[in-house]
């Protein structure tokens, strides 16, 4: 697609960090990002920033090797598309990405704020530790008051500044009259700085300043962990969507084409769809002929024909000649967007998903709050002294709280996501793994997933040499998929291709030529006056009326096999499900050994397949990548969807396959597993420390020196359980 | 005992310095891109801060 890159003017959020006065200069400069796949030491980091500042124009390049992009700044003419091919001849990949997509994540600046939390929690919490251990080990009187008002002086403004997250959490929570884990966070700490400082001040001997500050520490680092998985998984998605860059050419009164953003179309626009691009709008063809690759909406792998006349829909790619369209619907109301509403009807239905952590908290919260307040009360009736209800009060709510819990999930999580993302697994969602876990039955799409979409040329061999050799010189001729196969397929037996005069494409027909005072043609059945057969074929007239069929079929993509073969063998049912023909479907399946499979699939059909197959009470994971199965993805359990699938599909899904190999399904299944069962593992972990602590608290046996010891070891044994899945 | 007089305010001034330090590093975007600096090291280009 030929495309411009309108230079982003935006201020660099880095610039405002710099003392220097970058910002002013801002307008004068452009600033472009490339995602560069390739990149992996310090030779291509310095062989791409020295390629890139000698290129005029470019003022600094900068590469970023965490996110393997590379980020430029240049003169306001310098445009990615000159610098893609710059670092092609050095020998790196090179994708322009959209940066007015990718702004989220150029600063981080929720993590950050958490990290500088985490840091503060870390310091105070060290040094308060310090007089603590002074105390337990036997400071007394006028030493040990002293060091509870150093202690104070420091918790206090801490936790103040560390806390907030959780603060704002908890009001958030009670403000709409929920409970939520934050809840009881905000009451134990509150409570424990209350009735320290309280104790401190009647000079008491015991106070829970650590207690509070190293729970606020455990409690952060999860929350950071959590969020570092999150940003991940983020910035690797916004990249997805950031390498296509949506533009369209309208053709003006003139007649001119004009490049214009997607978005800025209107109904009735006239718009030039060349060869090789993809349709942005539903409309109809008002001059050309062509053919439509309808793969990605329709799962039909066989090109349809379009003339004047014909309706087009947004998403389809146009193949072999250029065709002017008038719009008919735009943006929202285009079909790339009508299956938008039964993606959202399937969402809900999905967010009334669970996760472990939040059922745990649901029990949790209310229970620690009526067993403190039961422990306040009998020990008020018991002593009639407030000042020792209050501490044991405090001290069953400290000694509770969920520093374990707060760390069960994010630690697993961060080291499932990690170990996946190496794989090349993308995990979008928050409860994707948890689901994840509990399929038992995957239903496949097979166009673009568990197949490539680029035909193969079955029976190029059994041509004669002079036949294979015409074909060649034809398929030269173009574009369209089959001819490319042909090629390939001419290329890997080593063939000279014949020679032809006066060789022209007939866009929507296929290639014809002139050889040995012959007209030749390679191209549809109709064209050249054959008998259109069951499989995807193409017809090769030698000139003599007895065309040669060419038969076609879709080559596997690599690891569906041992995908397919891998999830078989860990006892779960494959089906496939496609929207191609019978013929073309029965093949794949039998080639991959799949008994349940489904063909001429509409979108509905396919939803209906997975809500069935759900309603009988299986767990569905749905892998596809078309628009014909968004609302399949949606509605399925859990799925997972190829980066090259549409954006459409690649949002309703919950998992994001990076490369091609479809091989670490099966893995994330197994991973997914395992790591739900450390989940599990760590609140029975968590519950066991409960048992055992709380009757000591409620006894009125729990001394901050108790508190301390329960509380860390649970949260290393948590963490240390955790890492067990890397 | 007085030494704690000493003792006490020096290990919270110590600890401070580590936590500026830190602050100024994440002000400074130092963790933007761990990976790459990891290997920038072994760069004969000097290459002494990020560029802005």
């Amino acid at each position: 697609m030929s495309t411009a890159f309108g230079p982003q003017l935006a201020a660099c959020p880095g610039c405002v960090a710099a003392p220097n006065g970058a910002v002013e200069q801002a307008p004068t400069e452009a600033r472009l990002a490339l995602s560069l796949p390739s990149i992996h030491c310090q030779a291509c980091i310095s062989t791409v920033e020295r390629g890139l500042n000698a290129v005029p124009g470019v003022r600094s390049a900068r590469v970023n090797l965490t996110l393997k992009r590379a980020l430029i700044e240049a003169d306001p003419e310098v445009r990615a598309l000159d610098l893609v091919p710059v670092l092609e001849q050095l020998g790196f990949e090179a994708h322009e990405l959209d940066l007015s997509a990718l702004g989220a994540t150029e600063t981080d600046r929720a993590g950050r704020e958490l990290l500088m939390r985490l840091a503060v929690a870390f310091f105070a919490s060290m040094n308060v530790m310090l007089l603590s251990v002074s105390v337990w080990s036997g400071a007394s009187d006028a030493t040990r008051d002293m060091f509870h008002w150093i202690s104070a002086a420091i918790t206090f403004p801490a936790i103040l500044f560390a806390g907030q997250p959780f603060f704002r959490n908890a009001w958030q929570a009670l403000r709409v009259g929920r409970l939520n884990m934050d809840v009881p966070i905000v009451l134990a700490i509150v409570l424990a700085l209350v009735t320290s400082l309280w104790e401190t001040s009647l000079s008491g001997e015991h106070a829970y300043f650590d207690a509070a500050l190293t729970l606020t520490f455990f409690l952060l680092a999860g929350r950071y962990l959590d969020h570092r998985t999150r940003a991940v998984a983020r910035s690797a998605a916004e990249e997805l969507a950031a390498l296509e860059v949506p533009r369209a050419l309208r053709l003006d009164e003139a007649g001119q084409p004009a490049e214009v953003a997607v978005a800025d179309l209107a109904i009735d626009d006239r718009i030039l769809v060349r060869p090789g691009g993809r349709m942005p709008v539903d409309g109809v063809v008002l001059d050309g002929q062509s053919e439509l690759d309808r793969s990605l909406l329709t799962g039909e792998t066989l090109p349809v024909f379009a003339e004047v006349g014909s309706l087009v829909s947004a998403g389809e790619v146009n193949l072999t000649g250029p065709l002017i369209v008038r719009a008919t619907a735009v943006g929202a109301e285009s079909s790339l967007h009508q299956l938008a509403d039964l993606v959202a009807i399937a969402e809900s239905g999905r967010s009334r998903y669970t996760s472990l952590a939040d059922r745990a908290a649901k029990l949790y919260a209310p229970g620690v709050h009526i067993l403190s307040a039961l422990a306040f009360l009998g020990w008020y009736l018991f002593t009639f002294d407030m000042r020792v209800a209050l501490n044991i009060a405090a001290a069953v709510l400290i000694i509770t709280c969920p520093c374990a819990l707060g760390l069960a999930v994010p630690a697993v999580t961060t080291a499932a996501s990690g170990r996946l993302f190496k794989k090349g697994m993308l995990i979008k969602h928050a409860t994707a793994l948890e689901r994840l876990a509990e399929v038992d039955i995957v239903v496949f799409d097979k166009t673009g997933t568990l197949t490539n979409g680029n035909p193969q040329c079955d029976d190029f061999d059994q041509l004669s040499l002079p036949d294979q050799r015409l074909a060649y010189a034809l398929a030269q001729g173009s574009d369209h998929p089959l001819s490319v196969a042909i090629c390939r397929a001419a290329e890997q037996a080593g063939i000279e291709p014949a020679l032809l005069t006066r060789q022209e494409e007939i866009p929507g027909f296929g290639t014809e030529g002139q050889h040995g005072g012959q007209r030749v043609r390679l191209g549809r059945a109709a064209w050249v006056g054959a008998a259109p057969g069951q499989k995807t074929a193409a017809y090769l007239d030698r000139g003599d009326g007895a065309p040669q069929a060419l038969t076609f079929s879709d080559s596997l993509r690599p690891g569906a096999a041992a995908a397919v073969e891998a999830l078989q063998a860990a006892g779960k049912d494959v089906w496939l499900i496609s929207g191609d023909t019978e013929g073309a479907v029965s093949e794949v399946a039998g080639r991959l050994g799949i008994q349940n499979w489904m063909a001429s699939a509409l979108p509905q059909d396919k939803c209906d397949q997975v809500s069935a197959l759900s309603s009988a009470g299986h767990r569905v994971l749905m892998v596809g990548d078309g628009l014909n199965d968004t609302a399949a993805l949606a509605t399925a359990h859990v799925s997972i969807s190829p980066a090259s699938a549409l954006d459409a599909a690649r949002v309703a899904s919950d998992i994001v396959l990076l490369g091609q190999d479809l091989a670490p399904i099966a893995e994330a299944c197994n991973v997914a597993q395992k790591a739900t069962r450390r989940i599990r593992e760590n609140f029975r972990i968590a519950t066991l420390y409960n048992v055992i602590a709380v009757p000591l608290a409620v006894a009125g046996l729990a001394t901050p020196l108790v508190a301390a010891l329960a509380m860390s070891t649970s949260s290393i044994t948590v963490s240390l359980n955790a890492l067990r899945l890397r | 005992m007085s030494v704690l007089t000493y003792l006490i305010p020096i290990s919270l001034f110590l600890g401070g310095v580590g936590l500026v330090g830190f602050l100024y590093t994440v002000r400074s975007n130092q963790y933007d891109d761990p990976e790459g600096d990891a290997r920038r090291i072994l760069s004969d280009e000097w290459d002494d801060h990020p560029k802005p």
